[in-house]
């Protein structure tokens, strides 16, 4: 399959949202492909806070047959989100748990005025009620759940869309 | 018989001791104390990791700070915390420990954070959990005797991580009352295996205990010399509580000879730091000009103790 250019969507995903923006609007990126891409919106939309990034595996909901994520790492949100508008970016949108997980988490941290989603590519799959407002590209058939879709940023900070077959 | 602490899949079952512990382990309870750390600062201090979790604090030993900060960590990971106040509890009642154990099991426990004046309790515990088949209930070790005392040894190893970074470059030296102290015993294992080159063990021969040469540390009965450049002091608590008899002359002269003061503080590196386990005597191991110094790290270590204890508890009760 031909996967589409991970920095063409990326400047589509920007220009999709530009016209939504609020003046105190802000990112959160979902580690670790929502965070790269969360940065670079944030610089083509040129906005006033940097962006903020989470990480999900304390909210995630297989922990208990999982167990620990490996290597949880920092949530960082540099910012108040008390009735901010909050874009929430991930890269890949699939069966909806993560945006689930990382919704829980960002309401820890107080009571945004909104939240939206903003995906880079979504490739179907859904088992939760959930879609993107913002969306670069959606596969034309869902991916069967035995390939796994991410992405890379290369050593100069260009972003690349992997297909993995497990 | 197999180490109790590591399951067959090598990860970690119970929280016993740090001595044996691969260092792959204590490496990864230290990278993933990390995040939780941020926890804190958060408007709302709670992660939904053990909802549902039912955790049991044993102390059949009394410790505020101990319980404190293990009940802080299980709630700020939305455990059901319970505490059992052992003297008036079965036990006094002539109830044995594994019988205590098994009623609690009844009640549906997931994990018993355990502190005994006898060394061995939680092995013990742990031994009869698995000999009983409960592999899904975990024991978390908060002091036994003069055994082990593990999460204030990993505390402690998140502390320096946190100010020094490379244990293979480190000078530490543990003083004080190394005889009585668990903790003692749980920092000289742990450090001995992360690497640092110069271990060192400053105390009176009377608080040393007659094992220490096989330990691997050298042994200073010289105060001055033995802080003579290190980068890291690690003060003991007298355990006056533990002593009878001629251990020691009086708590003035103890403070005299074996007291931590600025002036024998400045012999160190002069960006050491002070590390203290509490609780502290002040005028005894430690002057207050020091504990309230620049170069303490007392404070940051309690914090850290939560963030720490809450990665053990969310390794332990996700295997």
């Amino acid at each position: 399959m031909q996967l589409p250019d991970a920095e063409t969507l990326c400047h589509q995903l920007a220009e999709q949202i530009r016209p939504h923006l609020q003046p105190n609007t802000v990112l959160i990126g979902i580690r670790t492909g929502g965070e790269w891409l969360a940065r670079r919106l944030n610089v083509l939309l040129e906005l006033r806070q940097p962006s903020g990034a989470i990480d999900i595996s304390f909210y995630r909901d297989d922990y208990g047959a999982k167990g620990l994520h490996a290597s949880p790492q920092r949530t960082s949100i540099p910012f108040s989100i008390e009735n901010a508008p909050v874009i929430l970016v991930d890269d890949v949108l699939y069966t909806g748990r993560t945006t689930r997980a990382a919704l829980n988490e960002i309401f820890d941290f107080g009571r945004p005025a909104s939240v939206e989603l903003a995906v880079l590519i979504d490739r179907g799959g859904r088992e939760l009620p959930i879609a993107a407002r913002y969306c670069a590209h959606t596969l034309p058939e869902p991916l069967p759940a035995s390939q796994n879709l991410q992405l890379e940023q290369t050593e100069n900070g260009n972003l690349t869309l992997r297909l993995i077959h497990a | 018989m197999r180490n109790p602490q590591i399951n067959r899949h090598g990860e970690l079952q119970h929280l016993l001791t740090l001595d044996g512990l691969p260092r792959e382990i204590i490496n990864s309870i230290l990278d993933n104390a990390a995040p939780f750390t941020e926890v804190a600062e958060r408007e709302v201090k709670k992660l939904p990791l053990l909802r549902g979790k039912s955790i049991f604090n044993l102390f059949f030993e009394n410790s505020t700070r101990t319980r404190t900060t293990f009940e802080i960590a299980a709630k700020r990971l939305t455990a059901d915390v319970v505490n059992l106040n052992v003297s008036t509890s079965s036990t006094a009642k002539g109830e044995s420990l594994l019988d205590t154990i098994d009623n609690l099991c009844a009640m549906n426990a997931d994990m018993f954070v355990v502190r005994h004046s006898a060394s061995g309790a939680p092995v013990l515990i742990a031994q009869h959990l698995l000999a009983t088949g409960r592999d899904h209930v975990h024991v978390v070790n908060a002091g036994d005797g003069r055994h082990a005392h593990p999460t204030q040894g990993l505390l402690d190893m998140y502390t320096i991580r946190h100010y020094k970074h490379d244990f293979t470059q480190l000078s530490v030296a543990i003083v004080g009352d190394v005889l009585h102290s668990r903790v003692a015993r749980s920092q000289i294992a742990v450090l001995t295996t992360l690497g640092v080159p110069d271990l060192r063990v400053i105390a009176p021969k009377t608080l040393l205990p007659t094992a220490i040469d096989n330990m691997g540390v050298r042994t200073f009965n010289d105060m001055r010399e033995g802080l003579r450049g290190v980068d890291v002091v690690m003060m003991l608590r007298l355990q006056n509580e533990r002593m009878a008899g001629a251990l020691l002359p009086t708590p003035q002269e103890y403070y005299k000879v074996w007291g931590l003061t600025p002036e024998k503080l400045s012999l160190a590196k002069q960006d050491a730091i002070v590390m203290h386990p509490g609780p502290m005597n002040r005028g005894i191991e430690i002057d207050s000009a020091v504990a309230d110094g620049a170069q303490a790290v007392i404070l940051p270590q309690v914090t850290f103790g939560i963030a720490v204890r809450m990665a053990v508890m969310c390794m332990l009760a996700g295997q």
